[in-house]
């Protein structure tokens, strides 16, 4: 059969300052399909789609819609057009219902008649197969109904095309496939779908059409049902990438942190952690999966003592040199007991058990020193400030939605956010900026960070940049606990493979990681353990290197509906 | 029994005040800027409209008349600073703070000049009495509700309306909460902010127009004025961002600040010297415990504005 284009881009260009963006692009959409945009950040993929969407004006090229030139100067004109985008940071005003987002905007037809509107949006999403109540209101809801939300409002203006960025990057497994669903029926309709993503996985299960795109220019556009996944990873990236990630075997594994009961409750006093226990060892990654909101940030936060704990205990396990025997503090009875029970060493690896000696030789042996045995030193993190915890080497890289929110400060450059963690250091109330400085050009070249230079203020730079400065800075200062949240949350793939890399390295250094990640796929290949929060509470911790998606996923969600509930009520 | 209805009376006449100023500054926030103008934005509503009796006051013209154009040059004058305000705030996205500190001390400054050029007899003396009902001169505190008291009671009702219950309303509180959401369904963001804004800044100059002419009816007046701006920013707090419910807040205020010169006057009731200052500070303290109480509230629909105070920049990444 063949298909009627519905929409054409012919030799789109836009500059933002001396940044091309987009380069003469060339892209065509037809009826009744899904085209996949695919490339890395920063390619210019969600730039090209802003323009349908009348976010932004092209400075050079064409748009043609069922063959006729349109000029799209702004959102109006888009939706005039019939085009609807879903962006990845969702608009939604959070204090009005589904309806009221539903309509915003709209021309005066008729009166303005809020029942009128909920039947007509539970219309729409019963033909589509959603579920939504059109008078929830948004800050209700979850990042799911949210996007429910924003695809009813673009088909509630009629859209006959759907532009959607990065729509899976903040679902469930399940709610992808929800989602996947209602985008086929859509495309069975007539609808033309556009999705934005860097996930391959997703292009080559949902998708007619591959579009890829590379810095800004078009490079091919492929049939899906013709392609594979490494050959779209080479035209994206532009060479040949492995695509596995390593994961090492785990070697001295030693427990180091221990999480016991943990409750903890917010402002509000809605319990956000509710009984948590688990060990995290040293020379292991422990990965921690959830959905969106389930306390993860609260559990980094309460490791760090940034949070306030109701109950439960978290206790660090400082693993010590070896010391020697003395009798200061044992008696002989005590010494000879702990032998016997393998707890001494020479040194040299050899056990000392005192077997058939007699107790002046005992005697004899231990001062001279050569006795030895490790002590452990154990703390509680409850009572220490969050800066005792960080010298005790318990390093948190947290990297939230809002990139510069936590750990960097955008305006100040390299060199300063370098001080931020050694500030204390230097004579008389003189800040040395020597060392920073020298640590943040150490990092820049390791790291391979794009900067102009270490005086750069941290915003400018790229998103993959800022977070290879933050995850660099807090490797730097030999951490013995490194927590890594979403580190490379809306990375792209060589960054990412970069910061996966650099999480192996600590872990092969005997260092316990804790990587808290929302790409399922990732957490399974990269990860030791696995941690499924939901809720607030564990609902499991798994062996990542048997455990399944699904299986995550449902640990993830299985709660959830008693969870929501409850918490509403709160 | 004629000492608690005056006293009830004056509290709500002088409410008016508030009501303007409160209703003007809520629309304002409402579409997400700070205007923290409006003390010099009722002064020069005030000034504006004394200006615009001055001229005519003279005149021939029938009183109604006199009374509508009065009105208008008021709420004229106010909105002019309106204009300045978002167009220094919206299209050159300077800080809302200063800008609105900058036109309190502009307007409460070019008032004091404009006045001096006014003559009180012309401006006061003659057209006072037009703004009060005829029917209502049988008491001596009844008659103090006239038209501009009426208008501000009626005008806080249509903006509530407006507000939250047409279209126009739901895009313009889209706009304060999210602008760029507004912006990414087809609002024109920069023209609700400029309307809100200037329709805003009129409605919160009548406040200043009101309490010259009418409810203290001197030629002084003005001198007292700008206090009160300040009071209607902190009660939009108290009316939870809803403009009807500034009447109620206003009358609230209204009862404190008369309280003092009432008081004496009730039977049985011996006020001391010392006392008076102590009463005259209530509503001060009263504000203050407002502020204190409303910001532990932590329901969602009873917060200001999300995106209050922030510039908005379409292409701002």
């Amino acid at each position: 059969m063949e298909k009627k284009l519905a929409l054409q881009m012919r030799g789109i260009t836009k500059r933002f300052g001396p940044v091309l963006a987009n380069n003469h692009v060339d892209l065509d959409v037809y009826q009744g399909e899904i085209l996949a945009v695919l490339g890395e950040n920063g390619c210019g993929k969600t730039t090209l789609m802003n323009m349908l969407a009348g976010i932004y004006f092209p400075d050079e090229g064409r748009i043609l819609i069922n063959g006729e030139e349109v000029v799209i100067s702004s959102p109006k004109d888009a939706f005039d057009h019939r085009i609807g985008m879903i962006h990845q940071h969702f608009k939604l005003v959070d204090l009005f219902t589904a309806a009221q987002n539903i309509i915003l905007g709209m021309e005066d037809h008729g009166r303005y008649n809020l029942k009128e509107v909920n039947v007509q949006v539970s219309a729409i999403a019963e033909k589509y197969g959603f579920h939504l109540d059109p008078q929830k209101k948004v800050y209700e809801m979850s990042v799911s109904e949210k996007q429910t939300v924003e695809i009813i409002k673009v088909l509630y203006r009629g859209a006959d095309t759907l532009i959607l960025d990065e729509p899976t990057a903040v679902l469930t497994p399940q709610e992808i496939d929800r989602l996947f669903a209602v985008l086929r029926k859509m495309k069975e309709d007539g609808k033309s779908v556009i999705i934005i993503t860097h996930k391959l996985n997703e292009v080559l299960e949902v998708s007619d059409r591959v579009a890829i795109l590379r810095k800004g220019e078009h490079i091919a556009t492929v049939q899906t049902a013709e392609t594979s996944e490494a050959q779209l990873t080479e035209m994206m990236v532009g060479k040949k990438v492995e695509l596995t990630i390593d994961r090492p075997e785990p070697v001295n594994s030693t427990p180091r942190l221990f999480v016991k009961h943990l409750n903890l409750y917010d402002e509000e006093h809605v319990r956000v952690l509710r009984d948590i226990t688990f060990t995290a060892n040293g020379g292991e990654i422990l990965g921690i999966a959830g959905i969106a909101g389930s306390g993860q940030k609260e559990l980094l936060e309460a490791i760090s003592g940034l949070q306030p704990l109701e109950s439960g205990e978290i206790v660090f396990r400082n693993p010590k040199k070896d010391r020697p025997v003395t009798f200061f503090h044992k008696s002989m009875k005590k010494v000879q007991e702990l032998g016997r029970e393998h707890a001494f060493h020479d040194g040299n690896g050899r056990e000392v058990t005192f077997e058939g000696m007699s107790r002046s030789a005992v005697r004899k042996l231990v001062e001279s020193g050569k006795v030895l045995f490790k002590e452990d030193e154990t703390i509680n993190l409850r009572d220490k400030t969050p800066l005792e915890i960080r010298q005790l080497g318990v390093h948190l890289s947290f990297v939230p939605e809002d990139r510069l929110g936590m750990g960097l400060v955008g305006s100040m450059d390299l060199t300063d956010n370098m001080m931020l963690r050694s500030y204390r250091k230097g004579a008389a109330g003189f800040l040395d900026r020597g060392k920073p400085r020298a640590l943040a050009e150490q990092i820049i070249e390791e790291l391979q960070i794009v900067t102009p230079g270490v005086s750069t203020p941290v915003r400018r730079l790229s998103g993959g940049n800022v977070q290879k400065v933050l995850v660099g800075r807090e490797i730097a200062y030999a951490p013995k606990v490194l927590m890594a949240a979403y580190p490379v949350r809306g990375l792209d793939i060589n960054s990412s493979y970069t910061i996966y890399h650099l999480l192996n390295q600590q872990k092969e250094s005997g260092v316990a990681v804790i990587f808290v990640g929302e790409d399922l796929d990732v957490l399974l290949a990269l990860c030791d353990r696995i941690l499924v929060l939901n809720g607030g509470a564990v609902t499991g911790i798994v062996d990542a290197r048997t455990a399944t998606k699904e299986e995550i996923g449902l640990l993830m969600t299985k709660t959830e509906s008693r969870e929501g509930g409850e918490a509403r009520e709160e | 029994m004629n000492i608690w209805l005056d006293f009830f009376i004056d509290s709500l006449a002088f409410g008016a005040t508030f009501i303007y100023g409160s209703t003007g500054e809520i629309l304002t926030e409402k579409a997400g800027h700070l205007n923290l103008g409006i003390p010099g934005i009722m002064c020069m509503g005030g000034a504006g409209g004394c200006l615009m009796l001055n001229l005519i006051g003279n005149s021939s013209l029938p009183g109604f008349l006199v009374v509508i154009l009065g009105i208008l040059g008021s709420f004229c004058a106010a909105m002019l600073m309106g204009l300045i305000y978002a167009f220094l705030t919206v299209t050159l996205r300077a800080n809302q703070n200063v800008t609105g500190l900058a036109l309190t001390t502009f307007g409460a400054g070019l008032m004091k000049v404009l006045m001096k050029k006014a003559d009180p007899v012309v401006y006061l003396v003659g057209p006072k009495q037009l703004f009060r009902f005829p029917f209502a001169g049988r008491t001596d505190s009844l008659q103090r509700l006239g038209v501009l008291f009426f208008l501000a009671v009626a005008v806080a009702v249509l903006a509530s309306w407006v507000l939250f219950r047409t279209r126009v309303g739901l895009n313009l509180r889209a706009v304060g909460e999210s602008p760029a959401t507004a912006d990414a369904v087809g609002i024109n963001v920069t023209r609700y902010k400029y309307l809100a804004t200037m329709c805003g800044g009129g409605i919160a100059g009548l406040g200043g127009f009101f309490y010259i002419i009418d409810y203290m009816a001197s030629q002084e007046a003005y001198l007292s004025l700008e206090a009160f701006g300040w009071l209607s920013i902190a009660l939009v707090i108290f009316a939870l961002w809803r403009p009807h419910l500034t009447i109620l807040g206003s009358t609230v205020f209204g009862l404190l600040f008369s309280c003092s010169s009432y008081i004496a006057n009730i039977p049985g009731v011996t006020v001391t010297m010392a006392a008076k200052p102590v009463l005259k500070m209530l509503p001060y303290a009263v504000t203050i415990l407002v502020l204190i109480i409303t910001s532990v509230r932590n329901k969602r629909e009873n917060q200001p504005p999300a995106s209050l105070g922030l510039s908005y920049f379409r292409e701002e990444r």
